[in-house]
């Protein structure tokens, strides 16, 4: 039987239209986007908004971006980092989107290692299983290599 | 040289050796305290203000490190502080330390950080703790310090052609500058070969690329000039500037431990990034410039992330790093020594200590007495470093 898959971390990012998407937030005032989401008040010091929070809106991040940089784990991790045993190695990139004009971090998508990689490489969100358990499948975003 | 109306004194330093020691921090404080007491000639019931380094991993007494040392020491009624502020929590309690003693209300000031260290990775505080980044960046990416800095170093390399061999350049340079350190926890040549044979941590990263983790123990003995001259010491080390700004919005390099920068939508990069604004401020307090400077102590928590330091402080211009280092200005003998105490690669991590023992090999080499590492005709130094997010600091000192 499959198992359910499960959001590892709530409200992050969401599958409802089919596709991986990150949630954020965003300010109306100044534009500026938030990820994780901000809902306390617009961090942009020159901004007018009312800074109490009013001024963010819910928002879904572009998908598509450019590796900023790269590096993989060779060795397994501490907790809270869930590991299967025995541990497999994991790329983190960390990606620069052309929309948002911010760098976001995920893992690679299993299977791709260090030398698939360059900086500058156009990569997209997917959905990733972090780790399993008796429950569960537990999702998260990741990063996938694509053609330009 | 003339005093500026911010100049404070360093009159006594003193550390405990780092290394693996088992023992519990406070020992380590306390060993450094006393060392730093004696260098200054002070007696401990004489010092007005005692502002300890915290560090979390020691629970109660960790968090409240001023006390405790305090009470270490023998209470003596001294104000107290304790300051954390992950790798700048040293500089954050000298910065009390300073505003103290500046604004008039104590002469004599204890600054004091101690820590016994985990083996290897550093890892969040324990227990299930999902609204915060720092547990969150473990459980979701699995992004450990060592990958924040292999993904600086992979930038380094693709942006300015670092190389593999620069990264172990520095290393073979930090291990023989640190050779003769009675304090560091490594006292041993380290050849390119042995860099490039240690294990990969974190591709680009092996592990004699990353510091350690390390038990250790830093103190400082600060007094207005006024007092240092009353006690005989007609030209003391002096502290010219210490600088803790944070980051102008929007922050646009990732750091530990944040899932990603600012945004630039809204408003353009600040000229300065985090690293080099700290730095600048403490130029400008100090009036000086990085021609000024003898000599450097930089955070080289990897060996790549030296390599950025030398264009933060404005050792050379972005992207010149490799070519400055391998140039050897940067080794002892060379225009501007980096990390002649050996560096975090001979030291390995003592996080509320570091800052303070930073201050510490300033001021040796200032007096002239970091034998067998001495930069010759040292006059000026800084210091830098960066903690989590958000906190890092320069320290400018000057005979
Ligand atoms: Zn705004």
């Amino acid at each position: 039987m499959q198992k359910e898959q499960r959001p590892a971390v709530a409200d992050w990012f969401t599958t409802e239209d089919g596709a991986i998407r990150l949630q954020g937030s965003r300010c109306n005032t100044c534009g500026t986007p938030y990820f994780p989401r901000n809902t306390l008040a617009c961090r942009n010091p020159y901004c007018a908004a009312p800074k109490d929070g009013s001024e963010l809106a819910e928002y879904l991040f572009s998908t598509r971006g450019r590796i900023w940089s790269y590096a993989d784990a060779r060795y397994k991790p501490p907790a809270p980092y869930i590991s299967p045993d025995p541990f497999v190695p994991y790329v983190v990139a960390a990606v620069e989107l052309e929309v948002e004009q911010m760098v976001i971090l995920g893992q690679v998508v299993p299977g791709f290692t260090v030398d698939d990689l360059a900086v500058g490489m156009p990569v997209e969100l997917a959905l990733g299983t972090l780790y399993a358990d008796e429950e569960a499948e537990h999702t998260v975003w990741m990063w996938r290599p694509v053609n330009d | 040289m003339t005093d500026t109306n911010r100049d404070i004194a360093v009159l006594g330093a003193g550390m405990h050796q780092w290394g693996k020691w088992g023992r519990n921090f406070v020992e380590y404080g306390l060993v450094a305290a006393r060392a730093a007491l004696a260098d200054a000639g002070v007696d401990h019931r004489d010092v007005g203000y005692i502002a300890g380094a915290d560090t979390i991993r020691n629970g109660y007494p960790g968090f409240v490190a001023g006390a405790t040392f305090a009470q270490a020491l023998g209470w003596s009624g001294a104000r107290i502080s304790s300051s954390y502020a992950a790798c700048a929590s040293g500089a954050q309690a000298i910065a009390n330390a300073r505003a103290q003693i500046l604004a008039g209300l104590c002469d004599v000031a204890l600054v004091i950080g101690a820590d016994a260290a985990p083996k290897g990775f550093f890892q969040p505080v324990g227990g299930e703790r999902r609204d915060d980044p720092d547990w969150l960046r473990f459980h979701l990416l699995g992004a450990t310090n060592p990958i924040y800095f292999a993904l600086y170093a992979r930038r380094r390399m693709a942006m300015h052609g670092a190389t593999l061999d620069d990264f172990a350049a520095v290393k073979v340079k930090n291990a023989k500058h640190g050779l003769n350190n009675p304090y560091a926890r490594y006292r041993k040549e380290v050849s390119a070969e042995e860099v490039a044979a240690s294990a990969i941590v974190s591709d680009p990263l092996r592990l004699l690329d990353i510091c350690a983790t390390s038990d250790g123990g830093a103190a400082l003995v600060l007094t207005s000039m006024e007092f240092a001259r009353r006690h005989g010491v007609a030209d003391p080390v002096r502290i010219r500037a210490l600088s803790t700004v944070t980051p102008t919005f929007p922050k646009t390099v990732l750091d530990l431990p944040d899932f990603a920068t600012d945004s630039a939508v809204a408003f353009a990069e600040p000229p300065r990034a985090f690293r080099s604004a700290i730095a600048h401020a403490a130029y400008e307090e100090a009036g000086l410039g990085p021609a000024d400077l003898s000599f450097a102590e930089v955070y080289d928590l990897s060996t790549a992330l030296e390599l950025d330091w030398y264009e933060d402080i404005g050792l050379c211009e972005t992207g010149g790093a490799e070519a400055l280092l391998r140039s050897g200005a940067t080794t002892l003998g060379g225009r501007v020594p980096v990390n002649p105490s050996g560096g975090l690669a001979s030291f390995g991590e003592a996080i509320p200590a570091q800052a303070i023992a930073q201050i510490c090999e300033l001021t040796w080499q200032l007096r002239g007495q970091a034998d067998g590492r001495q930069v010759e005709d040292a006059r000026a130094g800084i210091a830098v470093n960066q903690g989590l997010f958000g906190h890092g600091s320069a320290i400018i000192a000057t005979r």
